[in-house]
């Protein structure tokens, strides 16, 4: 097995609360949600996470046109990343760097918007646009980002469901530590409060939140949760391969340490908790590392009924003898942002590392008993002696799962 | 509808599809990929917006009417013609 170590040393991010890590993480602390009410095509009013970067930062308005959000939100995210790494971007070899995009879905945006325009000319195809095909391939994120940024090496997209955030991260680091690349984006993105469908199906699933506030109505664990918020978003990490950033000098953000996809290979919808905790169990392995090294776990609790339980039943094998270890979940502040989900908790917790804050879950009036695990994180966050493992997990449809360990970095 | 409506037609279709060219002095005889960042899949649109607003159809061996805002008026000034008499 491949044993070199990989750093992430750059981090480009938006969320609904934040478009960079600075404001994200300060609204996290400060228990800063920003969830809206938004108008959808045939549902009406459903709540929803929005992203408010401006993509001409990055963008000609003719690139904002012919591309998609999710490709807006990618190159927002690459450019910031960049920016971040304080990497010397001329100098780097771009046939040598790669891009790495998880998407839970990708498409649905722009054929529902194509099929709305033809329906406008009695759905005379004659109608349909030439862009169809561009915008919607499954690598078009990934894709918009190499033209953006004249990158010359791989990319494509990962479809992992909820779980592509941290996918996409595992598969830049297994690209840097095959050698198939020198420098990696790792990430996700989400686009998909952009079509109805996402919505109606949750709310056919029973599974679309609702409540007259629509701040509060992402809340896992809470006895009143009624369904996921749906959110845009996207988080990139640029990774290195750990000497080659330490040759350029370049300030190293955290360590992925460690990681596991499995499959529940049991229901199309419905979670595993016992697979779930066999991925978790594997990440640790990988890590080499034990629950009690573990100080935040950050969970995939989406607000659904039956998902947050099984989850909490998951961890709660696993880290649930470890007093040392506190949890938390970034959604009741942004909703589920799909693709990017993984990826952007991820980030939101990556500076416990430096202010040793575990940032707590909000909308949590009246726990349910049936999530009570451990150190549950609520209302207020906790401020720990040191933070050095951070732990987090995303699952998705179909069962898939994944965890991710990154640790503080110690040379 | 004259020659002057159309290419002003064109330019309003042009500034929707390439909204960060400045389009203050297009010369109109002089090709518009010679002054403009146009590529293939621009005409494209510019086709598909004349379907779309003003129902003409531009077939794909007559394209290259559409090189410049001359020749666009001269193509289209019969088809807008035959539109405004049906």
């Amino acid at each position: 097995m491949p044993t070199q170590r990989i750093v992430i040393t750059g981090i480009g991010l938006t969320a609904p609360n934040g478009d960079s890590l600075e404001e994200y993480r300060s609204n996290l602390l400060s228990k800063v949600s920003r969830i809206q009410n938004i108008e959808t095509r045939y549902m009406g009013t459903v709540h929803a996470g929005v992203c408010n970067f401006d993509p001409l930062k990055y963008q000609k308005k003719k690139a904002v046109r012919i591309g998609t959000r999710a490709g807006s939100i990618g190159i927002y995210c690459a450019n910031e990343a960049i920016a971040n790494s304080g990497i010397d971007w001329e100098a780097v070899e771009k046939d040598r760097v790669g891009v790495y995009v998880g998407t839970t879905e990708h498409g649905n945006v722009e054929t529902e918007n194509e099929i709305y325009n033809i329906s406008q000319y009695e759905y005379d195809t004659r109608f349909w646009t030439h862009h169809h095909n561009p915008r919607t391939v499954a690598n078009n994120p990934a894709g918009e980002i190499t033209i953006n940024r004249n990158i010359t090496g791989p990319h494509y997209a990962i479809g992992a469901a909820c779980a592509a955030g941290n996918a996409g991260v595992i598969q830049a680091c297994q690209m840097l530590q095959l050698g198939e690349v020198d420098f990696a984006f790792g990430g996700g993105v989400s686009e998909s409060i952009h079509t109805f469908g996402i919505f109606a199906a949750f709310d056919s699933q029973n599974a679309l939140a609702r409540h007259e506030d629509p701040a509060k109505a992402s809340r896992p664990f809470d006895m009143e949760r009624n369904g996921i918020v749906v959110s845009e978003g996207g988080c990139l990490f640029t990774l290195e391969r750990l000497e080659d950033a330490q040759t350029r000098g370049a300030e190293i953000i955290a360590e992925i340490a460690g990681w596991a996809l499995n499959s529940d290979a049991t229901d199309y919808v419905l979670p595993n908790p016992e697979r779930q905790a066999q991925c978790m169990q594997a990440a640790l392995k990988r890590a080499n590392m034990v629950p009690e090294d573990i100080q935040i776990v950050n969970t995939h609790a989406t607000s659904t009924k039956q998902g947050d339980i099984q989850e909490c039943e998951a961890i709660g094998e696993i880290f649930g003898k470890s007093d040392s270890t506190y949890i938390n979940n970034t959604k009741s502040f942004i909703g589920h942002s799909m693709g990017a989900a993984g990826a952007l908790e991820l980030a939101g917790n990556l500076p416990a590392f430096r202010d040793k804050m575990v940032h707590p879950t909000i909308n949590v009036d009246e726990l349910d008993p049936q999530c009570n695990v451990g150190n549950l994180v609520i209302g207020e966050p906790v401020e720990l002696d040191r933070v050095d493992a951070i732990f987090n997990n995303s699952f998705g449809m179909l069962g898939i799962n994944s965890s991710l360990v990154v640790t503080r970095f110690q040379d | 509808m004259t020659k002057d409506d159309i290419k002003s037609i064109v330019l309003k279709i042009i500034a929707e599809i390439a909204p960060d060219e400045d389009l203050t002095n297009i010369a109109p005889e002089v090709r518009l990929r010679d002054q403009l960042e146009l590529d293939s899949m621009d005409f494209l649109d510019i086709v598909m917006e004349l379907r779309k607003q003003y129902s003409i159809e531009v077939p794909e061996a007559d394209y290259q009417e559409l090189a410049s805002l001359d020749s666009c008026a001269n193509y289209l000034e019969p088809k807008f013609a035959a539109l405004q008499g049906s």
